[in-house]
């Protein structure tokens, strides 16, 4: 008995170190923090519950039976973010690179099995250069567990992965498959294949930060979700991101109390669209000014800025916000911005948070780039997304409602509960002057005639009352009042109950 | 007394008068320009009428439309403001033939002051002082030297041709104006071609000192004491004083009197200024006289308890002065700031848009805001950039500048860029607290523009404290998240580390009755505050004194506005702290490759392709903003990378538009 309590402290403090003191000089000298330091910096002060701390790698190949560390490169257990359970993994660089072993990928699944079992979130700090090489095959089996895991996880729990340094390979695959991916600015990159393989292959000399370092991801190819200047600004926002996620998909979200009243009016936003249809306003406005204490959560802000999407929270509780962004391409929808859209919406359906859509959209965007990149069926999963979803959703149609966005952004044919229009909405198949230009084809010439044809199906579309008159449009709404409608409209949808029909799963266009 | 007015102006002013014409009973008329067609001044006013498309010349210029605009809607009068039509001849012409009555001076006044050399002469005449000076041609260096013994030195050489500095010399001595006068007239030549020369007084530590005076139909005229407008930026107002904390009794009774035989002897009627120059002995000369209502009138309001815009209309419509000049007495002190839409941090470029978020400071006896714009209301490319006049008022000028640093303090804009921190840091000066003004002011205080090194350092503890408490404040709500679960309830800490600018704040907050504690080595901080979540503003009470803060979440932290200078604050506890020096200093990205949009504004011609190489000073692109096409220039030679915006892009500031190798 006392010997083991005393080679319990020789463990466990061998397992503080990770990979030895020079190790961890070396990890900060980077600008990074450690795995434990992480946890502690995400975690509530004295939560962390640590499992598997003594789990050591199993491989005798090349000499690795005499490196052991305790824990084998990876920290996990749980403990709590502002008092809700989170499981959480975080990759130690200072153990073999943070490399993947089969015991590595053991710990990392037996929380995620746990996670599942309990309802609770999970996040993944990952800072890995990849498998464990000596290991073989054995470290890409633990790969495949994790992403099994991470499937079945998807849609029953919130997963994160914040990466905070190299994930290169099949490892990029499971923080692919979580919810939400954010990384750290010149510290973490993300590619399938490294420079050396890129030059090797098609002599293109990148940098990995070229090839997949944060901003590429948040503004190229919308991999990542969020960049954060260095770990603790990355750490402190993912707890405030937290707060606004469910544990799982049978939770609703959270609350806390709020002193911003729900009547508050915000009279200049009934100047906000400007008077001239063709001039630009940033939608974002609304969302500040709609979202309780001005606050919102946006994600993706640099990745087709045509939409805007994020949390807020009304009278306390959260809310996904879908905008279409006039000042961006006018606001088209195209395939970024449509794929952007779908996954958070789906997301948001999933995990029961309550949708408020902003509308503003001519159309889609025209073109062979768009036609070429399968703009019918990249747009297909915006109408898909919204189409299938259940959870109450507000729309608001703040001006152009034009065509089949129209109907893409969450109208009433698609099961909008609450769908609200400002006075300067114009729900109409077109803009007026193409409109014309097809119904009076034969009158195109006469100038004065088209002209006045385009006043006419002007002042018959561009308004919102014949939609109301169909009651495609539940009410037209003054823009200074609307943070108080869009909160009774939530409020009475608090116990909305809709389902779909039994199915294995629908076959969203992918 | 007039039924109705008519508003000829837009604006701040338009809703200034409006604001009297209200008090008086009297109906009110505004026109608007198709760009202020959801203004404030529109809203305000009992009628409007739309006068033309957005630029002035086209609009608030037009007298056939503000005549016709008058006549459809019965307006008796017309109040011009200041500015557009307000010293326009032509316009009280017009208004006269229909039978209008123009709040203002008569035609003989206007044309008469708005003339230099004819206003130079009628003051003479008036026994009104002018800088003394010769204005015929100098014929050498002696008779130079004759002229600048006569005028007294010091004494200005002047090519008459010139403008700017170019052949402008001072000199202080026979021997120096000898030698100066030659070496003035060879410049004038080279620079201009013509080496005409003349002499005027210099005037050492000039002042900008001016008298408000007011005046009846019935031969009555009186003046309201002084302003000193010495605070300017290249010849624009930026601060305003009244009364001056120059002027003694004599030299106000003096100025005040020569202003009002000015006044008299062209038969003035309505209110006017005459502008001085004051020397660093109190002498003091004519520059010129405004018949019109000052911007700056705000502060002899406050100071003389009167309402100027009042006592122009009542005078206007025939009546007496209600006062005598006795009946004037000055009190207290009133400073008027000029709130721009302008960065100060770039030069001063105006900044355009939207008023996304705008509070101003809480009116009171002490605190008056004019102004023409709420939020939502866009600061356009058409007009005058000044978004407000903030005006205090104090028992005495340390209090008046105190309420100012406090109304600046809780003047919350957002959405375009403005000048409060230059402004702080002005009222802020030792020099302006000494009132030690000239004209030079800014020049000699800020040589090299203004930067954020300008902006005073005020003790940052007490918005460190402040912040300390908010941040508990969001903490403690956290306990109140759904969804907690059991066994793991928190221990709140009450002690922190608060990381501004590198910097760690040790902080302990704790909460005691009616608010905080906050202790930061060893010093203890009482705060209370009504707070709540989501306000920008926190309004608290440390040890008793009054403090405001702008505070708005940032990033992971908070962004905290006080005293002009703004600080990014990282809350965290003690071993967080620790962490955070790991953290590394974030590089800026290296701009010398780039070409960086100097203002917002639409890229309307790029002149290079990818792979061009350019000389230095070879145009690459044309940026138009403010209506106003800057062509921006390769500073050195190098080769085209990559273009990056295209043609007809709106850019943003800074935005790269070309990358070079």
């Amino acid at each position: 008995m006392q010997n083991n309590i005393a080679t319990l402290r020789e463990k466990e403090a061998a397992a503080q170190l990770g990979g030895g003191e020079h190790r961890i000089k070396q990890q900060h000298l980077k600008g990074k923090l450690t795995a434990r330091e992480r946890i502690t910096m995400l975690l509530d002060e004295g939560t962390f519950e640590e499992w598997d701390k003594f789990v050591e790698h199993r491989c005798t190949d090349f000499g690795m039976q005499d490196q052991k560390f305790p824990g084998d490169g990876v920290v996990t257990g749980y403990g709590t973010i502002n008092g809700r359970l989170v499981f959480v993994f975080s990759q130690d660089f200072t153990v073999f690179g943070g490399a993947l072993s089969e015991a590595h990928a053991e710990k990392i699944c037996k929380i995620m099995d746990q996670a599942m079992k309990v309802g609770a979130p999970v996040i993944g700090l990952n800072d890995s250069g990849g498998a464990r090489i000596q290991e073989g095959v054995a470290s890409l089996g633990g790969y495949a567990e994790i992403f099994q895991r991470n499937v079945l996880a998807s849609g029953v729990v919130p997963q994160i992965s914040v990466i905070m340094g190299p994930c290169a390979g099949g490892a990029v695959y499971s923080p692919a498959m979580t919810d939400f991916i954010f990384m750290v600015e010149d510290s973490s990159y993300m590619f399938v294949t490294g420079p050396d393989v890129v030059k090797t292959v098609t002599h293109e000399v990148v940098t990995p930060e070229q090839l997949g370092g944060a901003s590429i991801h948040t503004r190229k190819s919308g991999v990542a979700d969020l960049a954060f200047h260095n770990d603790v600004e990355a750490l402190l926002l993912t707890r405030k991101f937290f707060d606004f996620l469910p544990a799982n998909n049978r939770e609703k979200p959270p609350r806390w109390p709020t002193d911003d009243p729900h009547t508050r009016r915000e009279p200049s936003l009934d100047t906000l669209v400007p008077p001239d249809p063709s001039k630009p306003y940033d939608i974002k406005e609304v969302i500040h000014k709609v979202a309780d204490e001005h606050n919102f959560f946006e994600l993706q802000p640099d990745f087709a800025q045509n939409i805007v999407i994020g949390f807020i929270r009304l009278q306390g509780s959260t809310v996904g916000v879908v905008a279409n962004q006039p000042m961006v391409l006018a606001g088209c929808l195209d395939i970024d911005s449509s794929k952007k859209a779908a996954r958070f919406v789906r997301y948001c359906d999933a995990f029961n948070i309550p949708i408020l859509t902003l509308v503003d959209v001519p159309g889609f965007m025209p073109g062979t780039t768009q036609e070429y990149g399968g703009i019918i069926k990249n747009g297909a999963k915006l109408l898909y997304a919204y189409a299938e979803c259940t959870v109450p959703k507000v729309t608001l149609i703040t001006r152009k409602a034009y065509g089949g966005a129209y109907d893409v952004m969450a109208s009433k044919h698609l099961r909008g509960d609450v769908n609200l229009a400002w006075p300067s909405a114009e729900i109409a198949v077109m803009g007026a002057k193409g409109a014309v230009e097809i119904i009076f084809r034969k009158e195109i010439g006469d100038n004065e005639g088209i002209e006045r044809r385009t006043r006419e199906y002007q002042e018959h579309f561009a308004n919102p009352f014949v939609a109301a008159s169909r009651g495609y449009v539940d009410d037209v709404i003054m823009p200074s009042e609307t943070r108080e409608r869009v909160c009774r409209s939530f409020a009475m949808l608090r116990d909305k109950k809709l389902e779909n029909p039994w199915r294995k799963h629908g076959n969203i266009p992918l | 007394m007039f039924k109705k007015i008519l508003i000829a102006n837009r604006g701040e002013i338009a809703c200034r008068v409006i604001k009297t014409c209200r008090a008086m009973g009297i109906a009110t008329v505004a026109v608007y320009s198709d760009a202020d067609a959801r203004a404030l001044h529109v809203r305000l006013a009992d009628e409007a009428v739309h006068i033309g498309p957005p630029p002035s010349a086209e609009s608030y210029l037009q007298i056939d439309r503000i005549v016709d605009a008058c006549k459809r809607t019965g307006a008796e009068a017309v109040h011009p403001g200041y500015g557009f039509l307000s010293e326009n001849p032509r316009f009280c012409e017009a208004l006269d033939a229909a039978g209008i009555v123009f709040i203002g001076p008569r035609v003989h006044a206007i044309t008469s002051m708005g003339d230099k050399i004819t206003s130079k002469r009628l003051a003479e005449k008036a026994g009104v002082n002018t800088i003394p000076g010769f204005t015929g041609e100098i014929e050498g260096p002696d008779h130079a030297v004759q002229i600048a013994r006569e005028i007294g030195y010091p004494v200005m050489l002047k090519a008459s041709a010139g403008g700017g500095g170019k052949g402008m010399r001072v000199v202080w001595n026979d021997a120096e104006c000898h030698d100066g006068f030659q070496r003035a007239a060879n410049e004038a030549r080279s620079s201009f071609g013509d080496d005409r020369v003349f002499a005027e007084k210099y005037i050492e530590e000039p002042r900008h000192i001016e008298i408000q005076v007011i005046a009846d139909s019935h031969g009555n005229a009186i003046y309201l004491g002084e302003r000193e407008c010495s605070i300017q930026r290249r010849h624009q107002k930026v601060i305003e004083e009244a009364p001056s904390p120059f002027l003694d009794e004599a030299t106000r009774r003096a100025m005040g009197e020569q202003a009002v035989a000015l006044a008299r002897a062209v038969d003035y009627c309505s209110a006017g200024t005459v502008e001085f120059i004051v020397d660093a002995d109190k002498n003091f000369y004519f520059l010129e006289m405004n018949t019109r209502l000052q911007v700056e009138h705000p502060v002899t309001e406050l100071v003389t308890g009167q309402d100027l815009v009042e006592l122009m209309i009542r005078v206007a419509a025939g009546e007496r002065l209600p006062l005598s000049q006795d009946d004037v007495e000055l009190k207290g002190w009133a400073i008027e700031t000029r709130i721009y839409a302008e960065d100060p941090f770039r030069n001063f470029l105006p900044s355009i848009g939207r008023l996304v978020r705008y509070l101003p400071p809480e009116e009171s006896t002490n605190v008056r805001v004019d102004t023409g714009i709420e939020e939502g209301s866009e600061v356009s490319m058409f007009y005058d950039p000044m978004i407000a006049k903030l005006i205090t008022y104090g028992e005495n000028r340390d209090a008046a500048i105190a309420h100012m640093a406090d109304a600046l303090d809780a003047y919350y804009i957002r959405g375009v860029s403005h000048n409060i921190s230059f402004l702080n840091a002005l009222i802020l000066h030792p020099r302006f607290q000494q009132g030690r003004l000239t004209t030079n002011f800014i020049a000699e205080e800020f040589p090299e523009g203004f930067h954020a090194a300008d902006v005073p350092q005020s003790d940052p503890v007490i918005p460190v404290a402040i912040a300390a408490v908010v941040h508990k404040r969001h903490v403690e709500r956290t306990a109140d998240l759904t969804g907690q679960i059991r066994r793991f309830e928190r221990r709140l800490r009450d002690d922190w580390v608060i990381i501004a600018n590198r910097t760690h704040y040790p902080v302990t907050v704790t909460a005691v009755e009616h608010g905080y504690e906050v202790t930061h080595e060893g010093a203890v901080y009482r705060i209370r505050t009504d707070w709540t979540f989501g306000q920008p503003l926190v309004n608290a009470e440390v040890n008793g004194k009054a403090v405001t803060v702008q505070l708005d979440p940032h990033r992971a932290g908070y962004r905290i506005f006080h005293r002009g200078a703004e600080m990014e604050l990282l809350v965290v506890s003690p071993a967080e702290a620790e962490l955070t020096r790991h953290m590394l200093e974030k590089k800026p990205p290296d701009l010398s490759k780039f070409l960086l949009s100097p203002m917002p504004g639409l890229l309307v011609r790029l002149a290079v392709a990818e792979g061009d190489e350019v000389k230095a000073g070879e145009e690459l692109a044309v940026v138009e903003a403010m209506k106003m096409e800057n062509v921006l220039r390769a500073s050195d030679d190098g080769v085209v990378a990559k273009i990056l915006a295209q043609e007809g892009d709106s850019l943003a500031v800074d935005q790269p538009i070309v990358e070079f190798e």
